[in-house]
């Protein structure tokens, strides 16, 4: 990289400032929000007057609470399980993609980048119409089957990427020195594999945290909406109350476990979103 | 990467003179296991996308509203050319276009800057920079739609106080264009961080020696950034490139939480979203998801026919 003179390092530092101004910005303005009263809200200042965890308290006991909590409960829910069963799939596709050769297997990494551009929208309409008919509809596996189709390519590109860069020859090396196949598998393989399945694991739970589109249209009740879209149906606690406080408190919860995850394996993700994803 | 490559290279160098031996027993209980375990998750990704399209499809040549199920008529084609000559398609087309060429602009210039400060910075900086840059990747799109719109809001917004020039009671959202800014300045701060992310993994790859002959030839840090920088991360560019305006034309959380596509503002996907859910007409619902999903076709076939953007290369995947 060269010697950076100190001028030229002073100007990266600022830059890496203005970097965390950018990404945080946003974020604290909400927290802000959610820490406003609700004489507060309007008050035309980045800050509140006085901080109040009365809309913590409104969205966890109080009125919004009934569709709150259920919602938490469904996202967390729907998510886990979309997760695990797309990170088992795309596991075995992603092994067999790195260590086996056989016919059509560009097929399935093209049809994974295909349905990784899909408009999510366009699938909505038929699923919708389709649900109802079967009673699927406001279910869990409902949202489950859907969401499959955001977080499964994005599970089978990165594992895949990760499994290329394991040295598999170790597996060997391990059974000539004397260990049994299974001993080979779980003592050499299981641990060079398990940052990248643990990885894939996080990126494609932030994908379906992330999901509105389904939420909004495939759910109507407290039986299986996600909080993105029970968020945008909060009212206030009266006609004349906007839900503001609400909806900020709300987003501050749903915020904190992903940026809790991004901050503790902040490596792992710039790994995984960058691994394959070039090559000159 | 590159040591996988010529493994790679080998293996397959190798493997036609393996196969003469005839199409060996191995060689089809190796395709036979190479199916057991991609198959599943294969026939989930064409299950899941391919049943609703072809279903739209058909969907999309009947005229059919929930509410009136008993009237439900096939009508051909006339549902597209509906569509095709209803102003509001085409204002949402224009929408949709103009969101996609300015966020995508935008977030490849910042994206390009922060990849840079994020590949300069040493020392204790640089992991908080790079945790700091995953935070607007990690929030969800719909707390970033409510953050952005509550900060120019009449009531709740502090941005009216903060900018020069601009009135108290100024409503960003009554107007399409300021709306629409809005709408890219949520967009563009949520989803810049991937794109950085993507052009920091080809920073990386521009050979320091070749950065460092230009400068000891007395090339300018200009001359040094269109001639050597930008041109060895060409692949990494095309490919953000791609992925974001694929990603940026479906945009739809934002324009719903802001505006619900009022003031002017419907998206494609906004479009679609009301004619189904909304308004319950399933065929002409339809034949809007079947229209945008032929516009995502076509961006595709632009960027891999025109542009040559080689995915599966970039993917890492030959």
């Amino acid at each position: 990289m060269g010697a950076m003179s100190g001028k030229e390092k002073a100007l990266w530092y600022v830059g890496a400032l203005v970097i965390v101004l950018y990404a945080l910005l946003p974020v604290a303005w909400i927290i802000s929000l959610s820490l406003k009263a609700e004489s507060d809200l309007a008050n035309k200042s980045f800050l509140p007057t006085n901080a109040t965890g009365s809309n913590y308290s409104g969205i966890f006991s109080g009125d919004g609470a009934d569709l709150f909590l259920p919602a938490l409960r469904n996202s967390i829910v729907v998510c886990l399980i979309s997760t695990l069963i797309a990170v088992v799939l795309a596991m075995f596709a992603a092994y067999a993609i790195a260590r086996l050769e056989f016919p059509g297997k560009r097929l399935v990494l093209t049809s994974a980048l295909a349905v990784a551009v899909f408009p999510v929208i366009t699938m909505v309409t038929p699923l919708f119409n389709l649900w109802r008919q079967i009673g699927l509809y406001d279910t869990i596996p409902g949202l489950v089957i859907p969401y499959l189709a955001l977080t499964l390519p994005i599970s089978i590109w990165t594992m895949s990427a990760f499994f290329r860069g394991i040295p598999w020859d170790m597996e060997q090396a391990a059974q000539v020195d004397g260990a049994t196949s299974w001993q080979a598998f779980r003592k050499v393989i299981v641990p060079l594999a398990a940052p990248g399945v643990f990885t894939t694991a996080i990126i494609a739970f932030f994908i379906a945290w992330n999901d509105f589109v389904f939420g909004i249209s495939l759910t109507s009740t407290s039986r299986a909406q996600p909080v993105p879209a029970a968020l945008s149906s909060f009212t206030g606690s009266s006609y004349f109350v906007q839900p503001t406080g609400a909806i900020s408190a709300a987003a501050v919860i749903v915020t904190i476990p992903v940026v809790l995850l991004a901050l503790v394996f902040q490596r792992r993700i710039v790994a995984g979103l960058t691994n394959g994803a070039v090559k000159g | 990467m590159s040591s996988t490559t010529t493994a790679r290279a080998g293996a397959t160098a190798a493997a036609p003179g393996k196969g003469r031996v005839g199409k060996t027993d191995r060689a089809k209980a190796e395709a036979r296991l190479g199916w057991y375990l991609a198959g599943p998750a294969f026939v989930i990704l064409v299950g899941v996308t391919g049943y609703p399209i072809l279903q739209a499809l058909y969907e999309s040549l009947f005229s059919f509203r929930l509410t009136a199920p008993a009237d439900r008529e096939f009508i051909g084609l006339r549902n597209y050319s509906v569509i095709l000559t209803d102003s509001l398609w085409w204002s949402a087309m224009l929408n949709t276009v103009l969101i996609t060429l300015v966020t995508v602009a935008v977030e490849l210039v910042i994206g390009f800057a922060l990849a840079m400060v994020m590949h300069k910075v040493l020392g204790w900086l640089r992991p908080i920079v790079r945790t700091a840059i995953l935070v607007p990747y990690a929030v969800i799109t719909v707390v970033s739609a409510y953050a952005w719109q509550y900060a120019f809001g009449l009531t709740t917004g502090f941005m009216n106080a903060v900018l020069p020039g601009v009135g108290a009671d100024f409503d960003w959202f009554a107007n399409k264009w300021t709306a629409l800014t809005v709408i890219c300045l949520s967009e563009i701060w949520k989803t810049t961080p991937f794109i950085s992310l993507l052009l920091l993994a080809g920073l990386a790859q521009v050979p320091d020696d070749m950065l460092e002959a230009a400068k000891v030839d007395g090339a300018t840090a200009r001359e040094r950034l269109f001639r050597v920088t930008l041109p060895n991360m060409k692949a990494s560019i095309m490919v953000a490139l791609l992925f974001r305006a694929l990603d940026a034309f479906r945009i739809f959380d934002n324009v719903y939480i802001m505006t619900k596509g009022a003031a002017g503002t419907e998206t494609l996907s906004a479009l679609a979203y009301n004619q189904t859910i909304s308004r319950l007409e399933i065929g002409l619902g339809s034949a809007v998801s079947v229209l945008l999903f032929v516009c995502v076709l076509i961006i595709c076939f632009i960027a891999i026919k025109v542009f040559g953007v080689d995915l599966a290369r970039a993917r890492g995947e030959s």
